[in-house]
């Protein structure tokens, strides 16, 4: 056993994992599935019914305090001042220089806020949040202590209706409640990165194995599938879905990475002057969706050329599961950015012919 | 772990099955375990000339791609034209309809170079 596995955290869920048949593989210093079945089957199963994900990898912090508020317009770069209480906004934080420190989900609740951020930045994110704590705000990382599953799926709704008497059909996407979930009490949320509808569950220590059982189980008649990180990774490209440190990170900017519609340049916040000019000089280079001709396999640090010549690279790549042909996102100059823009993907000895394609690559989801 | 004692391997996870001189080659249920999804297989052509240790193929899989390199030297008689349109047979039978060439060998004596299942097995759990 290498030093890696022996240190990696295991889920409240590793067990089931293991059992299932899971791939287990060491991310972001998480024992986590990779896939059971197969990422294609993982992929089609969640675009046509329901799949279950465990996300426990991801942190969450809890911010309360009377300058709560003040703070969090401060550090993030959408107008959180906008949120009413049980709803949810998709923003992320920027340094002074604009560059991206991470993506994130804040929820608005009756008495806090509550801070979703990628597992291989909980320790960063919370040292830079805490550098700039100001006033009347705690922040405190729950992540140890919060076990995150998420249903996405077409029939996502009617598994979850199975299990509470919440009205789930009024839910609006992009907002959470409380309510009793198969007898436990648990925040969750209308959420999801796959494009489909879809909820996702916090869940405290003592519940978790009643919630995996009983979702398991009531699954079993919505033949809902078990989804590893592999399919995870392919249902969010489909719908060009950013994934921090692949296709966003210090070096990139939100205007660059398409990223605009979760700025605010209205609220004062770090790297608001940088993106403010980014934005009214336009920014130099953009994050496209890419379409690939050919047998070919587009990866991450892949080459995109223009007549010969390497203008970006590929941040993402996959064989799409669901359009059967390689999809990839990747950073190119403004001017190779609009739809219908010719380029070339370098892999290995070969070179793709590719073209740009508005977002998403999947048109077809089941989300609202 | 899934290892027909009646095949020959190599350390870069392939498995030969000889009928006198024509080898049938593929790559092990172990390979493609770690592989995942296999989305293309680029193969020689009949009538190629391929060298033993020499890349004569690549295997795209959704997890990462992969280099087929020729456990003997010979000339390519047949491929598997099945897995043009649907490459994840190798997932499911590796050992059977995921065969990948059908090479006629051309020097027997490197037949010698190839270990048996118990050897392979050794590899696999180095």
């Amino acid at each position: 056993m290498t030093e890696t596995e022996t240190q990696a955290v295991k889920t409240a869920f590793f067990k089931y994992h293991v059992e299932a048949g899971a791939r287990m593989v060491e991310f972001a210093g998480f024992m986590m599935p990779v896939q059971y079945q197969g990422i294609t089957a993982e992929h089609l199963a969640v675009r046509e019914k329901v799949g279950l994900f465990d996300l426990s990898h991801m942190g969450e912090f809890e911010v309360t305090g009377g300058d709560s508020l003040a703070f969090l317009q401060h550090v993030t770069t959408n107008n959180v001042a906008a949120l009413e209480v049980g709803q949810i906004q998709y923003s992320c934080m920027t340094k002074a220089d604009g560059g991206i420190v991470d993506d994130l989900l804040i929820y608005r609740l009756a008495d806090r806020y509550l801070l979703v951020v990628n597992a291989a930045n909980i320790a960063r994110d919370f040292s830079w949040l805490k550098s700039h704590l100001d006033g009347d705000v705690r922040l405190v990382d729950r992540s140890g202590q919060v076990s995150l599953l998420a249903i996405q799926g077409p029939d996502a709704e009617k598994l979850l209706s199975e299990l509470t008497t919440y009205n789930l059909a009024d839910m609006a996407f992009y907002t959470s409640a409380t309510a009793e979930i198969a007898g436990c009490e648990v925040l969750f949320s209308r959420t999801g990165y796959t494009g489909e509808d879809g909820f996702e569950l916090y869940i405290p220590p003592q519940h978790t194995d009643t919630l995996w059982k009983a979702i398991t189980e009531v699954g079993k008649r919505y033949d809902l599938q078990l989804i590893g990180l592999g399919a995870r990774d392919s249902l969010r490209l489909e719908m060009k879905m950013a994934l921090y440190g692949n296709d966003i990170d210090e070096s990139t900017n939100p205007i660059e990475a398409g990223l605009g519609w979760i700025v605010d340049l209205d609220t004062d916040f770090v790297g608001r002057n940088v993106i403010a000019q980014t934005k009214a000089e336009k920014p130099k280079r953009r994050l496209v969706c890419l379409e690939v001709q050919g047998r070919a396999f587009p990866r991450h640090g892949y080459d995109l050329l223009v007549d010969g010549k390497p203008v970006g690279k590929v941040t993402s790549g996959t064989f799409s599961p669901s359009l059967q042909k390689p999809i990839a996102l990747g950073y190119v100059p403004r001017r190779y950015a609009k739809a219908g823009s010719e380029l070339e993907v370098a892999i290995r000895n070969k070179r793709f012919a590719a073209h740009v394609v508005k977002p998403p690559f999947y048109k077809d989801g089941s989300h609202r | 772990m899934n290892i027909p004692t009646e095949l020959k391997y190599t350390k870069e996870h392939e498995w030969i099955k000889l009928d006198g001189t024509t080898a049938t080659v593929g790559i092990t249920d172990w390979a493609q375990g770690e592989l995942g999804d296999i989305v293309f297989v680029e193969l020689p052509e009949v009538g190629d000339k391929i060298e033993r240790t020499k890349p004569f193929g690549t295997i795209e899989a959704v997890k990462a791609v992969s280099d087929l390199f020729a456990p003997l030297s010979g000339e390519v008689v047949e491929i598997n034209a099945a897995l043009e349109d649907d490459p994840m047979v190798i997932n499911r039978d590796a050992f059977g309809d995921g065969w990948m060439v059908r090479i006629e060998c051309s020097d027997l004596s490197e037949l010698d170079q190839l270990l048996d299942s118990a050897g392979y097995e050794s590899i696999i759990n180095g």
